[in-house]
């Protein structure tokens, strides 16, 4: 049972490929690129396609994903905890 | 490389130009909103015609002009297309697209309205309408290599599952096309945004890259001008968000995966302007759906690949859009849009290459005739791209 999936294994973040995932869940991760699993706890609800950080993001860092800079972290994000708009944010226009 | 398409044909109509369309519509093409009343009475009147009502044409100059015609008279040129009927106000802008159309040799006449009124112009047209209709109704369809298929690709209401999923899907059916010499189309320059560089390294020389950098830089410098915010609102969407994706950057990426991992970027278009030979082309177009679809019909695709996340419903009345989904629950709650499922990806139930070549499978069926869901469900979106104010 695949939870979420990360593309590349220097990513920041996985996505949540199943619904409901609770905060306290035990989750299963899938790293694309390099066929690894592995394995933490959800730190927040994360609704099925949305992200989850997969080490902690201090505000300032690139958030990487598909081995390629995604944008930047405007507040801190811990370990399995949901990232979206509320702590990322485009680094364009 | 799981499928040996070498010899792999589709079923398609041979044109008086040479092109092969996989579709046979009769249709009633207006120049101008004014006209739209007219064209959907002929369609009313004739069957298996079909009306393309839109809203522009009146007062349109210089680039902006350029691109109405040529988006309307690739359309009537596509070989999807086997007769058009035109109808104008006045004859001048009429007849302008009728010769247009007329250059790839197929039946097409043109009517304006002023002088006649609709109620003369309306029985005209259908006289001829009902003509185009019985002609086409005994052409038959013939063998054609997939070196003659013409496929489009563009992207809606993606999320997150699109990126790794649904156009890594497409990307992997392109990439089994491409050494076949398929014409293939990708766009949607904003959409770019973030990717740009790995694009550019795809470009197959530097005039290439440096006509996709051009491309590239004028739609930046077109938001950067007409900007009031970060574009937070409108790109990603409103649905893009709630599906997940956060930055331009990440919903760039995934637009990307759509290219595949082996073909090469052969060449640069305006946009509706028609590609010059096989190989993978990039249009200058919006990231809407509709007027990206709009485009690449009238620049002479014939089929298009539409992965969504979220669930775009959207369709086009002359070339049939297949739909793309990996995610579980748009499958589930939005099953009559999807024509291909490859939500079992990501439940690693299913191969990247066993999710290309169900594509693939797909699209010979369609291409030989087989509806997609947007044709079943009547979706026939026809949205004209705009460059600015009318005169």
């Amino acid at each position: 049972m695949i939870d979420f999936v990360v593309h590349d294994e220097g990513d920041s973040v996985g996505v949540v490929v199943v619904e409901g995932v609770h905060a306290g869940d035990e989750i299963a991760g899938w790293i694309m690129d390099q066929d690894k699993e592995i394995k933490f706890v959800a730190a927040s609800d994360i609704p099925i396609g949305h992200k989850l950080a997969i080490k902690p993001l201090k505000a300032g860092d690139t958030v990487i994903k598909y081995g390629v800079d995604i944008g930047k972290v405007v507040a801190d994000i811990g370990k399995g905890e949901h990232a979206h708009v509320h702590n990322i944010k485009t680094k364009r226009w | 490389m799981s499928q040996d398409l070498s010899n792999a044909t589709f079923l398609g109509y041979r044109r008086e130009n040479g092109r092969v369309g996989v579709r046979n519509h009769v249709i009633i093409l207006p120049v101008d909103d004014l006209s739209n009343a007219a064209c959907e009475a002929v369609a009313n009147n004739i069957t298996g015609t079909m009306a393309l009502p839109h809203p522009y044409g009146r007062l349109q100059f210089g680039e902006d002009l350029d691109l109405h015609f040529r988006t309307l008279i690739g359309t009537g040129a596509n070989p999807n297309v086997a007769a058009v009927v035109v109808i104008g106000i006045e004859n001048g802008w009429t007849q302008r697209i009728v010769e247009g159309i007329a250059a790839t040799g197929k039946p097409v006449t043109g009517f304006g309205i002023e002088q006649h009124g609709d109620h003369e112009t309306i029985m005209n047209a259908s006289k001829v309408a009902k003509e185009y209709v019985q002609w086409a109704s005994e052409l038959r369809r013939e063998e054609a290599p997939l070196s003659e298929l013409w496929v489009s690709t563009k992207c809606g209401e993606s999320d997150t599952t699109s990126g790794c999923g649904a156009n890594p899907t497409v990307g992997n059916a392109f990439d089994k096309l491409y050494p076949h010499k398929a014409t293939l189309l990708f766009g949607e320059t904003s959409e770019i945004t973030g990717g740009e560089h790995l694009v550019a390294a795809r470009c197959r020389n530097d005039e290439v890259r440096e006509r996709f950098m051009f491309m590239f830089n004028r739609y930046q410098d077109l938001i950067n001008r007409h900007k009031t915010s970060d574009l937070s609102d409108s790109q990603p969407t409103k649905g893009n968000i709630e599906g997940g994706l956060t930055t331009i950057e990440e919903k760039a990426l995934g637009n990307i995966q759509k290219i595949g991992k082996e073909c090469m970027v052969d060449g640069v278009l305006d946009k509706a302007e028609a590609p010059t030979g096989p190989g993978l082309w990039f249009m200058d177009s919006s990231s809407a759906a509709a007027e990206m679809v709009t485009l690449a019909a009238a620049a002479g695709y014939v089929l298009h690949f539409f992965p969504t996340g979220q669930g775009n419903i959207i369709g086009n009345p002359i070339i049939p859009v297949i739909k793309i989904c990996a995610n579980p629950r748009t499958v589930r709650t939005m099953s009559e849009h999807v024509d291909v499922d490859v939500s079992a990806l990501l439940r690693k139930e299913m191969t990247p290459d066993g999710a290309g070549d169900a594509l693939l499978d797909s699209m010979f069926r369609t291409a030989n005739g087989r509806l997609t869901s947007a044709e079943a469900l009547g979706h026939r979106e026809f949205v004209l791209t705009r460059l600015y104010e009318s005169a």
